[in-house]
């Protein structure tokens, strides 16, 4: 059985250790930043852009290409923005960072400052994560006290503060642009790139890294053992641990942490998670939080790929499939946020994509067209089709009001709206046609969030 | 590829026309300019692009280039250089021409967004057209023709929002109708730097409104209306009066002040129904003032003068001039003109004002600038009257000098073109002291007092020019007839003219002007018909002396005096 590597988790649930600074003094804590700091900052930029590191926020964007993409000359100061809006559905990894180990995750974001000269850093913190906040907010003052944050941090000319602001609720919150003019304080309306790139005309109007909170942990473990150790861990291009919050119908529900790729999405779901519950199969898996396409039990993923330099054909159970950024894309998915969410068999894919459209009819922030009626709409029609009045073209007329969403918004949300739609309605099709001869279900039966 | 003409140019590729286009151009600028129409809702070009309609969307291309020898990629079926088109569709509003942009707007895709997009923005509209003053001016309408299903998919239960929500004194608000594309948020916020507006819920609830206790009422709040592309903002002096597709529109000046505002003046049938700013991208853009709007109420005002009087007799024209020209013959005569006339009136009431040999006055008028359309000079033609040589020197608000002469036994006679002798400054007992020949449209002080009462027309009713602040010469037209009984002004002082005993005048403007660019050397050469709706800046270094009141505003710096 697969073994998992944890080195974000490592100190998660482990008994008697607790979120305050002494506890992380006592395992090592912030010894990296005191090596780090002797250095010039250059260094950890070169380390990160080794390592291959890719965001673990949703999009695996590669984290040193970003921090490159910075404008280091406008003369105007740089900001670093913890994305800790974690709202995807089927997510939950950076709250138990948050909750208990929020001091490695201050010591990469202050590595991350030093290495791009960040003299301020917000933690934006979704809305629902109050007690999350309060931790943050008592651990920066521990660590201001002694001298890890704020002027002069240990001893040298370098100062950073780093301040926590909490979301109001909305998903939208998330999406870089959004959160920052959320952070600026209007209505978190995402903005258009181009030319708003946060790393040219981020927060403020000033180049802004946006990194989420388990990619800046990530940045403390490299610099501590170095871009080259690091990219050792995991598959090329698929370099790291990442941790698969799986929810949903297994046996064993949880957060696991494994290197990148080395474990497939069988392995993940028979092996580690134990399996379907009694009686039961698997019936779909969507594998990268609920905007991801899911993928369909019995399917076959075939094609070509690139295996070091050259390419070798594939051909994939969904069983089979790896669990890296690019395996997940060559299955049609994506590896998202790494919220797992299992359907077996007792699930209908009906109800399931009315819950998932519901969710995203109600986050839509409104801002452009296509978005906010089509998620609406989307809802609208998922929602009469549970309640019983589904007609035979509803499935044909969801993947149509999908279509004329995805790639046509200012923002990402569009594909998030629009994926599962797509992706349930092209492999479960028949069972929304036979949803229309189902019998009315009585409203009440049937409760969408 | 076209080279450029100049530096400043670039050329861009448009459903396969090549253009030169302005750096900085959009693509829907750019598209406009090679004649072709990319539909948009929330692209303004006077306002900042946000790009949330999604209407616009186009592909884009860029000339195929090897990467490693940085040569043309032909395509070997035309032998003309590849095009790597775009996966995706680019909204033309946010998106810059670049040097070898290429631009289709009319393929399967582009088609596809544009009816997705009118699909998505008509599934929770009210489609209440029948009723809504927007129909007939409507972009959503309009899209609608050329990109609408034609039936709806459409089954569920639509939103509900507020139908008449009065966001201030002049503007009524249909949210229903609103398609969110926040051209008036960001009127609000960049024209008129009045932060009243804003979007409250979200996704498809959003809704327009208010911040708490404000409300939309600056002088410039019926802007939004103008520039709302559907009928969720509507004026509520013009809502539910009139189909704007029976309205005629006639290009006038506003006379608020000096600015001269360009205008539309819509009327039906000898009635005008509203007034709307028309575009002039160097005096007041696509933007005017709700005051400026009023004036056309002056037509049918209640006091509006339309019968000719000697004294208090009923009199005709011919009787009424013939009483007038023993007035002016008989020496002792004052003329005061006014900033509010035309350059040709201004013209004939120096004409007037010569063969009497009669001191000239104008009225000064003057207020707050709003640094914006509104200047502090309230006259709109002070500048008129100094080219064509009715005044030397700026008038003050009060006829100080007139009244001094009018004491010391001077004046006999005032002939006033327009304005009330005693707004002026003059009292009562000095008006009894003369006889006053009185042009005016309004039943005033000086009307009621007049030996011979000639009724003229409003700025509405007549055709002529003004000179603005920045020395622009601006032509207005005629919208509507004036009442019975108003005759045209010009057509009053020339016969005054001749009755004085002066040369005979023409009385119309085209005609006026030959003899106006022949005397007024800042004129020469200029025609009546030649002058373009956007108007013509004179040269006014002649007068670079004289202190003119008005402050900076919208596209007016005044220039610096030593």
């Amino acid at each position: 059985m697969a073994e998992q590597r944890r080195l974000i988790f490592q100190h998660i649930d482990e008994p008697g250790y607790s979120n305050d600074l002494a506890c992380y003094l006592r395992h090592g804590g912030y010894e990296v930043l005191r090596k780090v700091v002797a250095k010039p900052p250059a260094e950890v930029v070169d380390e990160v852009k080794k390592s291959g590191l890719r965001g673990r926020g949703g999009a695996g964007f590669p984290c040193g290409v970003k921090w490159t993409l910075l404008d280091r000359k406008s003369g105007k100061p740089i900001y670093l923005v913890v994305n800790a809006d974690e709202s995807e559905p089927g997510t939950f990894k950076d709250r138990y960072i948050i909750h208990q180990d929020p001091h490695q995750k201050l010591e990469g974001i202050m590595i991350t400052c030093f290495a791009n000269n960040v003299k301020q850093a917000y933690v934006y913190i979704r809305g629902e994560f109050p007690e999350g906040a309060r931790i943050l907010e008592a651990a920066i003052a521990e660590a201001r006290a002694a001298n890890f944050v704020g002027p002069n941090i240990l001893g040298t000319p370098y100062s950073c503060e780093i301040y926590v602001h909490r979301g109001a609720g909305a998903y939208i919150c998330g999406e870089e642009t959004g959160l920052i003019e959320s952070l600026e304080g209007k209505r978190p309306y995402p903005r258009i790139k181009p030319p708003y790139f946060p790393a040219v005309l981020g927060l403020y109007q000033c180049p802004t890294i946006v990194n989420n909170v388990e990619t800046l942990c990530h940045v403390k473990h490299i610099a501590a053992m170095g871009g080259e150790a690091y990219a050792k861990i995991g598959t090329p291009n698929n370099t790291g641990t990442r941790i698969f919050c799986v929810s949903g119908q297994v046996k064993k529900p949880g957060y696991y942490e494994f290197e990148v790729g080395k474990l497939t999405l069988g392995q993940l779901l028979n092996e580690v998670c134990g399996g379907p519950l009694p009686g039961r199969t698997f019936k779909a898996v969507i594998p990268g939080g609920s905007s991801a396409k899911v993928l369909k039990f019995g399917e076959r993923y075939k094609g070509k790929r690139k295996v070091g330099a050259e390419m070798v054909d594939f051909d994939w159970a969904l069983e089979d499939v790896p669990l890296d950024f690019d395996s997940l894309a060559l299955a049609g998915s994506m590896g998202g946020s790494g919220g797992v969410i299992v359907m077996d068999d007792s699930v209908s894919m009906v109800e399931a994509l009315g819950n998932i459209n519901a969710f995203y009819g109600h986050e839509s922030c409104g801002q452009c067209t296509p978005c906010r009626e089509g998620s609406a709409w989307m809802q609208r029609v998922t929602a009469r089709m549970v309640h019983g009045q589904a007609r035979k073209e509803d499935g044909a007329l969801l993947k149509n009001i999908a279509d004329q969403i995805a790639g046509r918004t200012i923002c990402a949300f569009g594909e998030a709206c629009a994926w599962p739609t797509q992706s349930f309605v092209a492999k479960f099709g028949a069972e929304f046609e036979a949803y229309a001869a189902k019998p009315a279900k009585s409203p009440a039966a049937i409760e969408l969030v | 590829m076209i080279q450029p003409a100049s530096p400043d140019l670039i050329t861009v590729n448009v459903d396969g026309r090549e253009i030169a286009v302005p750096k900085g151009t959009n693509v829907i600028e750019a598209a406009r300019l090679a004649g072709v129409d990319v539909p948009h809702f929330c692209y303004h070009p006077k306002l900042t692009v946000v790009g949330n309609c999604r209407m616009c969307l186009v592909e884009t291309g860029m000339p195929a280039v090897d990467p490693a020898t940085k040569t043309p990629i032909l395509d070997p079926a035309t032998g003309k250089q590849k095009v790597n088109w775009g996966p995706r569709p680019a909204i033309g509003c946010a998106t810059n021409a670049a040097p070898g942009l290429h631009v289709r707007t009319t393929t399967q895709m582009v088609k596809d967004c544009r009816q997705g997009v009118m699909e998505f923005l008509l599934i929770n509209h009210p489609l209440d057209c029948p009723i809504c003053d927007q129909a007939g001016e409507c972009m959503l309408q309009e899209q609608a023709t050329g990109y609408g299903r034609g039936y709806s998919r459409y089954i569920e239960p639509k939103n509900v929002k507020p139908k008449r929500t009065r966001l201030g004194p002049r503007v009524t608000l249909d949210d229903e109708r609103c398609i969110l594309c926040s051209r008036c948020i960001r009127f609000c916020n960049e024209v008129a730097k009045d932060d009243v507006l804003g979007f409250v819920d979200r996704g498809s609830y959003s809704t327009l409104t208010c911040y708490p206790g404000k409300q939309l009422e600056n002088n410039y709040s019926l802007n939004t209306v103008d520039i709302c592309p559907v009928g969720a903002l509507t004026s509520t002096d013009f809502r539910f009066k009139m189909r704007v597709w029976f309205l005629k529109q006639t290009p006038s000046i506003d006379i608020e002040s000096s600015v001269g505002a360009n205008t539309l003046v819509w009327s039906r049938e000898g009635v005008i129904h509203r007034i709307t700013p028309r575009r002039n991208d160097q005096v007041n853009d696509t933007w005017m003032s709700d005051s400026g709007r009023l004036f056309y109420q002056r037509v049918r005002a209640p006091g509006r003068l339309a019968g000719i009087k000697i004294g208090d007799q009923s009199a005709t024209l011919e009787a009424a001039i013939a009483a007038a020209g023993r007035l002016l013959q008989g020496g002792s005569v004052a003329v005061v003109g006014s900033g509010q006339s035309s350059v040709e009136e201004q013209y004939l009431t120096r004409q007037l004002a010569d063969c009497t040999a009669a001191p000239a006055y104008l009225v000064g008028r003057s207020g707050v600038g709003d640094k914006l359309l509104i200047s502090a000079d309230r006259n709109p033609n002070v500048r008129g009257a100094v080219v064509t040589g009715l005044i030397k020197a700026l008038p003050t608000a009060k006829l100080e000098e007139l009244a001094i002469a009018i004491d010391a036994g001077q004046v006999k006679t005032i002939v006033s073109v327009g304005e009330d002798l005693i707004a002026a400054g003059l009292t009562p007992a000095q008006l009894a002291k003369v006889a006053v020949i009185y042009l005016g449209t309004q039943a005033d002080w000086t009307s009621a007092a007049a030996r011979v009462l000639l009724p003229s027309l409003t700025v509405f009713e007549k055709n002529g020019t003004f000179i603005n602040q920045q020395f622009r010469l601006q032509k207005f037209s005629a919208a509507v007839p004036g009442p019975a009984g108003a005759t045209d002004d010009l057509v009053l002082l020339a016969q005054l003219v001749a009755a004085a005993g002066g040369p005979s005048l023409a009385s119309e403007p085209a005609s006026l002007w030959t003899a106006l660019a022949a005397e007024v050397p800042a004129l020469s050469a200029i025609s009546f018909r030649g002058i373009p709706e956007t108007g013509l800046v004179l040269d006014g270094t002649p007068w670079a002396a004289l202190a003119f009141a008005e402050g900076a505003g919208l596209h007016f710096r005044p220039a610096a005096r030593t």
